[in-house]
Parts: C-alpha cells; structure tokens; sequence
C-alpha cells in the first residue's frame, strides 16, 4: 500500500465545483502547496470549508481573489481585509459559524452521524426559528453535520500509508476534516516508512488518507511571518 | 498611564493561581505581558493549546505555533495540543475557569455584544459566542466610551448579542463595575472620577458600593 501521488495528478481529481475543506487555523495547518496546485490548475465555482481565510495574498486568499470561490463556510475572518471586501461587494457569500459549531458539525460527519443539538446561540440573530426543536421540556437548536467531496490537510509528517501526526497548534481542524470529506489529500514535508510512527503517536489513522503528496522543500509561506513578531 | 495600561494593570488582580483562563483577541491577550512569569495559570487558546504562554524567544519560535490571535507563542510544562473539538469541548463542558474578553457593548444584565456592528463590521464570530455563554466567570475589559466619547455600558445592547446574561465583572480605565441582580455596582474608580461623573459618562443606572476603592491605588499595587 503506498498512497505516495504526485501533486498534480492529486489535485486534478477536484472538479469545478467542488466543496473542500481546507485544514488550518491562520497559518498553522495550511497546505499552501496544495491550495498553490489548485489555483494553477484553475478550478472555478469552489466552495471552501476553513475556520479563517488566512491572510491577503497567501493561502486560500489566493483562490479567493483569483474568483474561484463562490462561497466560503468559516467562523472569523477578521485578518484578512481583502476577503472582507469581496464579501461586502457580495463578490463571496460567507457562512459564519461559532467556531466550535464549525469543528463540531464536521466531527459530527466524520463519526458517520448526521446533527447534533446544542444551545449556542439560542435567542442570537444566528439562529432561525426552524433550527429550533423542543425536547422533554428543553429547547435545543439542531446543528446539521457537514461533510464535503475534498479536504485538503497538511501533516508534519506521515508514513507512505498515509499515518499522519500534527505539530503543535497546526492540528486544530485537520484530524475532524480528514474524517468529514470523501477525499483526503494530504501534503507533508516528511514521509517516512510504516512502523517508524510508533502506533500511539498517530494523530490521523491511515484509512482516512486517501492520497499523499511529498513536499521537497518548505517554502517561505511555511516560515514564521515577520508581521506577527512583535519586538 | 495610558488608559489600556490601567485596565491590563488592574485585570492581573482577577487572574487566580491554579486556574484555567483564556484572554480574547484584541486587549485581553495583550495582559500576557502583565502577567508574573512564575504565575501558576494554563491558558487556553481556541487553535487547540492548554499551556500557552507570552511570545517564544526569536530562536525558538515555531511556525507550527501560535495563539489565537496569532503570535508566536511559547508554552508552560505541562502544555498540550489538541484539535478544535476537543478545544471547543473544553469551553461548552465550562472548564475554563475565567474568560477575559473584548466588548462593543455591555448592558446592566451582563447581556454582551462584540461580534457584529451591522453594515459597518462583521468579521465573524470566531470563538466569542462559545466562550461567553460558557464559561462560569467572564471579565469585560474595555475603554468606558467608544472611540466617539459615547458611552458603551447601555441600559440594554443595541448590537447583535454575542450571549445574553454572561458577563460577572466590568474593568474599565474608569471604573471597576459588577453585574449584580440589582444592577451594575461600582466598587472601584479612578482618581477624579465622582459617581456624577461616572454616570455622565454611563448610559446605565449606577448602583455605588459604600466604600468605593480608588481603582488608580489597585492598579499602582500590581
């Protein structure tokens, strides 16, 4: 078993119009080198799935303001201005969750099962009168799952199974979406043979992985980004 | 003292030893820098860190690494990392203890507005609605008045509400305030500042404690 691909023929199952979620919280996570592939490739009508729009002019804004994306599913995107405009000049349709909906929607599609109730939000302008559901004497609001066709992850390193372990706080949403999409394709900077992950490491088991694509060398978008250094 | 430093100065009083906190974006991360090295807390931040800690050195910043407003951080022993399920569990099963957070609005029933100025701002709501509704003790810290002189602690919020009944105690660089049954019950003021002043300056009635400490004096203690 070896899921081992080369970037572009990963990248060129992605239909137009596909719905892909998209691991990260800011930089942390991001596979830039994935979503660069994509933008090359020039798929239109995308609909992404990410907790933020990183920032102009690198990571998913890049899609975004190449007008590949129709719309975006997302809970803050308050660091990156560009997105903001192209929302208010209704150029993007933006879908804001709470952050912990979010996570817990697509949690919720990759453990196969299809909503969930809660009470975030209840009495809020977010929630509509047909999310409401009265249940032994308590009112919950019914959160549906979301999955999507694509997710595309970056793994601090992975074996050619397709193992994968995180670093740090690059995990945030990636094990959920790995789960939640039909098709994982993940980047890393480091692929190893299987057994060199001890078992219990394994943030994301193999199954979920579905083709892995090694990356030479990690680009400047990867490094730490001066303008958040403070001195 | 510029009026951020009062309120970061005076907010290091509510941060208990042992305790679990997490400090929004915006001011409420910036009291990091306020806080003693050796204090014996576990921030969380919402990108799936218990054990955050001020800006790493340069030499040892990871680019794998950040809090939620996205500095480069480094972490206390014992830190851990985790997806943002487990993150988002943490908050909705109230396990951090104390929550300080950033508001456009607060009203007299500890009602709290700061995700949305329709028309004007909508970055989203990131985190603030789960961690306002959930956690069991929320400090407010923010200028008294907006940028404009207007007051910001209303009678009843205007804005989009983030959660309703959620907010314990407001620090200002005027005043230190709790949500009480009775109303908002001032206990600190700054050097200056009458209850007539202060209610000029406040949309909502002020109930004043009888012996209302002078909020410049604590800030000088820390």
């Amino acid at each position: 078993m070896n899921k081992v691909t080369h970037i572009e023929e990963a990248i060129a199952a992605i239909p137009s119009g596909a719905v892909v979620m998209v691991g990260g919280f800011g930089s942390p996570g991001t596979p830039f080198s994935l979503i660069n592939e994509l933008l090359r490739q020039g798929q239109k009508h995308l609909t992404l799935i990410k907790n933020d729009a990183n920032e102009a002019g690198i990571g998913i804004s890049k899609l975004i303001e190449a007008g590949r994306v129709d719309r975006l599913i997302t809970t803050h995107i308050g660091l990156n201005k560009t997105a903001i405009e192209w929302m208010n000049t209704q150029r993007l349709e933006v879908e804001f969750h709470p952050q912990g909906m979010l996570a817990e929607k697509i949690r919720t599609a990759g453990a196969g099962s299809f909503g969930f109730l809660t009470d975030i939000g209840l009495g809020c302008e977010i929630t509509r009168e047909d999310q409401l559901l009265d249940w032994e004497g308590e009112r919950y609001k019914v959160e549906m799952a979301l999955k999507a066709d694509f997710a595309l992850i970056h793994a601090a390193r992975s074996d050619r199974l397709g193992n994968l372990v995180y670093e740090g706080s690059a995990m945030n949403f990636s094990p959920l979406m790995a789960m939640a999409a039909d098709q994982v394709i993940v980047e890393t900077p480091e692929c190893c043979e299987p057994g060199e992950i001890a078992p219990n490491q394994i943030h994301t088991p193999c199954a979920f992985v579905n083709s892995l694509v090694l990356l030479p060398l990690l680009t400047q978008e990867y490094a730490v980004m001066e303008h958040h250094v403070r001195h | 003292m510029s009026d951020i430093e009062i309120i970061l100065k005076r907010a290091v009083h509510e941060v208990h030893p042992g305790s679990i906190l997490n400090l929004g974006i915006g001011l409420p991360t910036q009291l990091l820098d306020y806080l003693p090295d050796d204090l014996d807390v576990m921030i969380h931040s919402e990108n799936g860190v218990l054990g955050a800690w001020k800006q790493a050195p340069r030499e040892e910043m990871s680019a794998s690494l950040i809090d939620a407003a996205g500095a480069y951080i480094s972490t206390v022993k014992g830190c851990s990392f985790f997806d943002s399920a487990v993150s988002f569990a943490m908050i909705r099963r109230s396990k951090i203890d104390l929550t300080m957070i950033g508001a456009f609005e607060v009203d007299q029933e500890g009602n709290l507005a700061n995700w949305k100025i329709p028309g004007k701002f909508s970055p989203g709501i990131g985190g603030a609605m789960e961690l306002a509704q959930k956690t069991p003790r929320i400090v407010v810290l923010s200028t008294h008045c907006d940028k404009h002189g207007k007051p910001k602690i209303l009678t009843k919020c205007r804005l989009p509400v983030t959660a309703y009944h959620c907010v314990s105690r407001i620090i200002t660089d005027k005043a230190v305030l709790d949500v009480t049954p009775d109303g908002l019950l001032v206990t600190e003021m700054a050097a200056g500042m009458t209850p007539e002043s202060l209610q000029a300056i406040t949309e909502a009635p002020l109930i004043f404690a009888a012996d209302t400490l002078d909020l410049t004096e604590e800030v000088k203690l820390s």
